[in-house]
């Protein structure tokens, strides 16, 4: 059970670290980076669980599979857009990205 | 049956309304040809009002009636239609006739007046509602036509909107007469709820209020009567609703030619004769009718010796005229006021057209800068002298036989009336000579330039002077004492015939000696005195500003209505209006704290998300504890 614990802190902390990125960094690219990093968090959340939960079993371990491939997925769009994004606005600064105000 | 014209007697509305109709669609292109398009149909309605009475004048003829379904609305079923009668026949005449007189007239007199299309335009449709207020059937078409009639006074009055006084008079005369069509609809919605079948036509309150049967209440039916008294005192200028009357003067002569002898004034009397049923069933009402009508005949007639603007003299005469029609009804003699109104349409209208000419003239109309009008325009002194002799009421002018049978009517229900009427009769005949001689006779007081310039009026503007002077004179023999045909033939039964001494020799006494007054004070030392110098006493200074009527509505009704009105304003202004700003203001304040929250950037967006997140995790969290 100490396991379970530890890994899950470790979890937290990771995510709180993720978040803490995404809401404060000013560059895209480390804000994207962060949520990599909350990704993370989860995985390893659900494959602790898949090894120490109560109902331990395989399904965790699949599921955490499927989230890095739908993450580097993501990753892959995310890159893009900001790309294309730079490529206009000649920033990478998430501050200057206010388009929804307008 | 055979076709008779009265079948078609809903065309006589129909020609001015065609003509109104045409004068307002392509007014402006017919120009002064307009005028004649609206006189043409005048002329058509006249002719065919005289066949329509030409046929009933055998006394055969039946009552004709012809009503088509006008509203269905569930069970409520209403009708518009038209009945041809005796009276009916008669008030056609004598609306078209006086119509066509009025166009015929307006030709000349308005021939330099840029909207004369539109003038005559007005006078069509004026002619065409009032025609069909007297044929209506039942009282809600009747209502219909009152309230055009209405709209059309409005129009005529306030025809000249550019002067500020010709404004008021309209809204004034639009406004007063309000009051009084609310006590008629009132009387109307009465009748409707509490009559059987909820019928509003003439024959069925004919057999309800003559049947004695209690399908109404006694005081209900005084209630209606009263009320539609009141639509009559608004409409017909009873004291207390005579205001707009003399107001009304600010319109085209013509006009006042036509509101007073045959359209606006005479629609009162006209309903109070044709619901007269109901206030038979009153006594109480018919004491009302009697008391305010011998109350504004004394009242207005004394309000005219004191008037200084020739069409101001002649519209207090109007009212208080009216009045002795009123007192004639109130006394129970609808024959009587019937045939008052028939005469007194002819030398009224009369009166007014001579004074319209004089006006044309020399462009003044107060009467202290006249005089010696005689020798410039005999036409119009010897007509205008006919319809003054004949509202005084000096035999064998039509006045006098009319205003005997008033007055004979008066003395069957009451000494005090009749007195009263004799007292109005002296009144009459002592402002109509002050005015006769301050007009035409004496030396010019006024512009000479003006004096010098009046010139006789065209033969446009005489012609129907002539014709009026000459029925002035000749009217009254249709209803003599000792021949009463139009008394009998409008209600169809024999009347007795009797002279009665002591009211001829009243009333001829009380016009002579009015008359002879007048020659002392204002024709004798008319060559030398100057009216204006007349003492200006404390009873003339009363009689001058019309016993203050008008100042005592100002501050008793007016003023409170217009501080009532202004308090209201600055309720709305500063309570509801202030609602609305307040919720309009307290949305955009929250909007501006918003825009500074949503600032665009994902970030805070996402700060926001979070610190959801949390309280809503806090929330489940706490429910633990609770």
């Amino acid at each position: 059970m100490t396991m379970l614990g530890s890994y899950l802190t470790l979890a937290a902390v990771l995510f709180c670290l993720g978040l803490y990125g995404v809401l404060t960094k000013r560059n895209a690219i480390i804000v994207l980076l962060s949520i990599e990093l909350m990704l993370n968090a989860v995985n390893l959340n659900l494959v602790a669980f898949a090894k120490y939960g109560i109902n331990a079993s395989l399904r965790g371990q699949v599921f955490s599979l499927f989230t890095m491939t739908v993450a580097a997925a993501e990753a892959a769009v995310g890159i893009a857009v900001l790309i294309s994004l730079y490529r206009r606005r000649a920033t990478v600064n998430v501050d200057e990205y206010d388009e929804l105000r307008r | 049956m055979d076709i008779t014209f009265a079948q078609y007697a809903w065309f006589a509305p129909l020609f001015p309304l065609a003509a109104f109709a045409i004068l307002t669609a392509m007014g402006r292109g017919l120009g002064r040809a307009g005028a004649w398009v609206a006189t043409a149909a005048s002329l058509l309605s006249f002719l065919l009002s005289l066949l329509i009475a030409i046929e009933r004048l055998g006394g055969t003829a039946e009552d004709y009636t012809g009503r088509i379904e006008w509203l269905r609305a569930g069970s409520i079923m209403l009708h518009a239609g038209y009945e041809v009668t005796n009276l009916t026949s008669l008030m056609l005449v004598i609306v078209t006739f006086v119509a066509l007189l009025v166009n015929l007239y307006s030709i000349g007199y308005m021939k330099d007046d840029e909207r004369i299309s539109v003038f005559f335009g007005y006078v069509a449709l004026f002619t065409a509602s009032m025609l069909g207020l007297v044929l209506a059937d039942n009282l809600l078409t009747l209502y219909i036509c009152w309230e055009l009639v209405g709209v059309c006074s409005f129009l005529l009055i306030g025809f000249w909107f550019r002067k500020p006084e010709a404004r008021a008079a309209a809204k004034k005369a639009f406004i007063v007469t309000r009051i009084g069509d609310l006590g008629l609809l009132l009387a109307i919605l009465l009748l409707y709820w509490n009559m059987p079948n909820h019928a509003l036509d003439f024959t069925s309150l004919y057999n309800v209020f003559h049947s004695q049967s209690d399908t109404l209440s006694a005081s209900l039916t005084t209630l209606i009567a009263l009320l539609i008294f009141l639509g009559a005192v608004g409409k017909s200028g009873q004291f207390p609703l005579h205001v707009w009357l003399p107001d009304a003067m600010e319109g085209p002569t013509p006009i006042s030619a036509l509101i007073h002898a045959a359209t606006m004034v005479a629609a009162g009397v006209y309903l109070v004769v044709r619901t007269f049923d109901i206030f038979e069933a009153s006594q109480a009402a018919l004491a009302a009718v009697a008391i305010v009508g011998a109350f504004t005949a004394i009242f207005a007639a004394v309000i005219g010796l004191a008037q200084n603007d020739i069409k101001r003299v002649l519209a207090y005469s109007t009212v208080s005229q009216l009045g002795y029609m009123m007192l004639a009804l109130g006394a129970g003699s609808t024959a009587a006021a019937t045939f008052h109104l028939f005469t007194h349409a002819f030398f009224k209208a009369l009166l007014f057209l001579a004074a319209g000419s004089v006006i044309h003239a020399i462009h003044t109309q107060d009467i202290r800068e006249m005089g010696g009008l005689g020798r410039r325009m005999k036409i119009t002194a010897w007509t205008f002298g006919i319809g003054a002799l004949a509202l005084s009421g000096i035999p064998p002018f039509s006045g006098f036989w009319s205003k005997d049978a008033v007055l004979a009517a008066a003395l069957d229900e009451s000494p005090w009336l009749f007195a009263v009427g004799v007292v109005a009769a002296f009144f009459t005949a002592l402002y109509m000579a002050r005015l006769f001689f301050l007009v035409f006779f004496g030396a010019p007081r006024g512009d000479a330039k003006a004096y010098a310039h009046a010139k006789k009026s065209p033969a446009v503007m005489t012609v129907p002077l002539v014709i009026l002077a000459v029925l002035a004179l000749l009217a009254g023999f249709v209803e003599t004492p000792w021949n009463e045909w139009l008394g009998s033939w409008l209600s169809g039964e024999e009347e007795e015939g009797g002279i009665n001494g002591l009211v001829v020799i009243a009333s001829v006494g009380a016009s002579l000696l009015g008359l002879y007054l007048g020659w002392l004070f204002y024709g004798r030392r008319s060559s030398s005195g100057n009216p204006a110098a007349e003492k200006a006493s404390g009873l003339r200074r009363i009689l001058e500003r019309k016993f203050y009527v008008d100042e005592l509505y100002e501050l008793a009704f007016v003023r409170p209505l217009a501080a009532l009105g202004r308090g209201l304003d600055a309720f709305d202004r500063v309570v509801v209006d202030g609602a609305v700003r307040l919720a309009g203001r307290s949305v955009q304040a929250a909007g501006k704290l918003n825009t500074r929250l949503l600032n665009g950037q994902i970030q805070a967006y996402a700060l926001c998300a979070l610190l959801g997140a949390v309280l809503l995790i806090l929330a489940i969290a706490g429910r633990r504890f609770w």
